[in-house]
């Protein structure tokens, strides 16, 4: 299967057996045309996604060591994400199976983010409990099967990578945020501030908009404050807050897995934490590679093949849809 | 040689297959705004009616624009795939060739003009020449007013073609000189394209699929506003 992600600012393309065996993986990141606007700016990705894609998906072919006619099912994310990017991976993907004379495999993003665990750890298995953490979701998700989801919590305001994005843009570390807080904590004491853990004994949702206030009026504030001591201190709160509420919803569900996903579990001190609180509740931690964290489509390849086995092809009249939510309830059969 | 051509610069979603005979199949569907979703079936259709195997094309043409950017980027990136995958050469032809040349037997000035949206148009001038038409001015994002100026100034009898042009044909209808073409020719045809590009494919003027590109003639909103925000304040770090 070949698959194409491009929902965000990264334009990717990979080619993937059986939902598990990866033959190629190109991440072309738009991260430079959007680092002076501070953000992704969505007609500046759209732009450059029609420009990229292509050379990106002949790649990831000459990589896999394929040819056009090899490919059995061309996948593509449908959603969630910004519509005029997704939009042109879905256009493209379309030609290619029209051409091949395959079928199209429209896929959900976040499901796919939750599937880049199983690409790493084939014996993973159902049931489990999924944290997804990105510039655009902050989820808790408990997976029953292949397929069926339940989605235990979500954030409320912003997304946790949107408040590391936020607070870094304040202090002047520049875009991206995560991997710059995450640089700057390393060499200040994460308790020199007692930051606000909102909701962290309530339910599943997440709300980090509070925090970045926090963030903002202890700075003005407190101008001479050390900036790595602001980012340690903010990534605790963060890391807190999520692996708390993780680490309670395996205990609620029952779950023994526990899967950690999305761009901002590429952040230092989450994956230590996430290993550390599952060994000490006897759970079955599964943290991916960094590259698998973030977007890419061999994790598109994987949940496109589980749906491809449970769903059948998409048809070519469909589209995309920005707000698109993960399936829930009855389990399909895969 | 046998040409696909692909039309999403516009409300419409259009493709067409044609030959040295001429248009072998097309579709259009003007209502609904849905590129991306009709595109690629449209184009399994006119294939399966036409008995035409999708490997025997042996060139890719697409409207590149000026025009409404997401239906743009739906065709154009449809245009690449198809074509890399197929392994043949694109030809790439702006919206406002393919306004005017349906029209092309008037004597007056043509005037392709395309809804920008936001109180714009896109527009470019054509005149008549044997076996086509022929630009006679660089294609512009402006406003109707600017259009309009623009036609009187040239002082001559003018037909303004285009869902742009029936958009402001109020302000058009102004200039005793200008004529707005029915709403029948509002959006560029696949049927033009397809043999606007064969003649172009005789004279073996194709580029590469990783060459074509959608025309926006007109920046990303975040660019324009860090440029102004650049000449504003010259050196200014231009984060907020
Ligand atoms: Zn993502």
């Amino acid at each position: 299967m070949l698959a194409i992600e491009t929902s965000c600012d990264e334009t990717a393309a990979a080619v993937v057996v059986d939902g598990t065996d990866v033959l190629s993986s190109v991440v072309s990141s738009q991260v430079d045309l959007h680092a002076r606007f501070g953000g992704v700016v969505p007609e500046i990705a759209s732009r450059a996604h029609v420009e990229l894609l292509p050379p990106v998906v002949a790649e990831a072919l000459v990589e896999s060591g394929l040819d056009g006619g090899d490919i059995d099912a061309v996948a593509a994310t449908v959603g969630p994400g910004l519509i005029g990017s997704l939009l042109v991976g879905v256009a493209a993907a379309k030609a290619l199976a029209l051409v091949w004379g395959v079928p199209f495999v429209g896929v959900n993003h976040m499901e796919a983010h939750l599937y880049a665990a199983f690409l790493e750890e084939p014996t993973l298995e159902p049931p489990l409990v999924a944290l997804l953490v990105s510039g655009g979701h902050t989820m808790l998700v408990a997976m029953e099967d292949h397929g069926a989801y339940q989605v235990l919590g979500s954030t409320i305001d912003d997304a946790a990578g949107e408040a590391f994005d936020k607070v870094a843009r304040f202090l002047g570390l520049g875009y991206p945020g995560g991997p710059a807080v995450d640089r700057e904590a390393g060499a200040g004491d994460p308790h020199a501030i007692d930051f606000p853990r909102a909701l962290v004994d309530q339910g599943f949702d997440f709300s980090f908009s509070g925090l970045k206030t926090a963030v903002v009026n202890y700075v003005r504030r407190h101008p001479d404050v050390s900036t790595p001591d602001v980012c340690a201190s903010f990534q605790e709160a963060v890391v807190d807050v999520l692996v708390t509420k993780a680490r309670r919803a395996a205990a609620t569900t029952g779950a023994r897995n526990l899967c950690l996903g999305g761009g901002v579990a590429a952040n230092s001190l989450l994956r230590t934490r996430f290993v550390e609180g599952c060994e000490q509740d006897g759970l079955h931690p599964f943290v991916p590679s960094r590259s698998m964290c973030t977007d890419n489509a061999a994790m598109v390849a994987a949940a496109g093949w589980w749906r491809w086995r449970s769903d059948g092809p998409t048809p070519l009249d469909a589209g995309a849809d920005p707000n698109l939510r993960l399936p829930q309830g009855e389990a399909a059969n895969g | 040689m046998l040409i696909l051509g692909i039309e999403t610069a516009t409300p419409q979603v259009g493709c067409a297959l044609g030959a040295h005979e001429g248009v072998l199949a097309s579709f259009h569907a003007a209502k609904g705004r849905r590129h991306a979703e009709t595109l690629a079936p449209a184009i399994e259709f006119i294939c399966r009616q036409a008995r035409v195997d999708l490997d025997d094309v042996g060139a890719v043409a697409a409207d590149v624009g000026p025009g409404l950017f997401t239906g743009l980027r739906v065709g154009v990136v449809t245009a690449k795939a198809l074509a890399m995958a197929l392994r043949v050469p694109v030809i790439g032809i702006s919206s406002l060739d393919l306004l005017a040349f349906p029209v092309r037997w008037t004597h007056r000035r043509i005037v392709s003009v395309v809804d920008a949206r936001r109180g714009e148009v896109f527009y470019g001038f054509y005149r008549h020449v044997p076996g086509g038409v022929q630009r006679v001015s660089e294609h512009r994002v402006a406003s109707p007013e600017e259009l309009c100026s623009e036609i009187l100034a040239s002082g001559e009898d003018c037909l303004a073609v285009g869902d742009g042009a029936l958009r402001y044909a109020d302000r058009l209808a102004e200039l005793i000189q200008v004529e707005v073409a029915e709403a029948g020719l509002a959006y560029p045809s696949a049927g033009s394209l397809v043999q606007l590009a064969h003649a172009r494919a005789l004279r073996e003027d194709f580029v590469n699929s990783w060459e074509l590109a959608p025309v926006y003639l007109r920046k990303a909103d975040a660019e324009i506003n860090w440029h102004d925000r650049i000449r504003v304040r010259p050196g200014a770090d231009p984060e907020p």
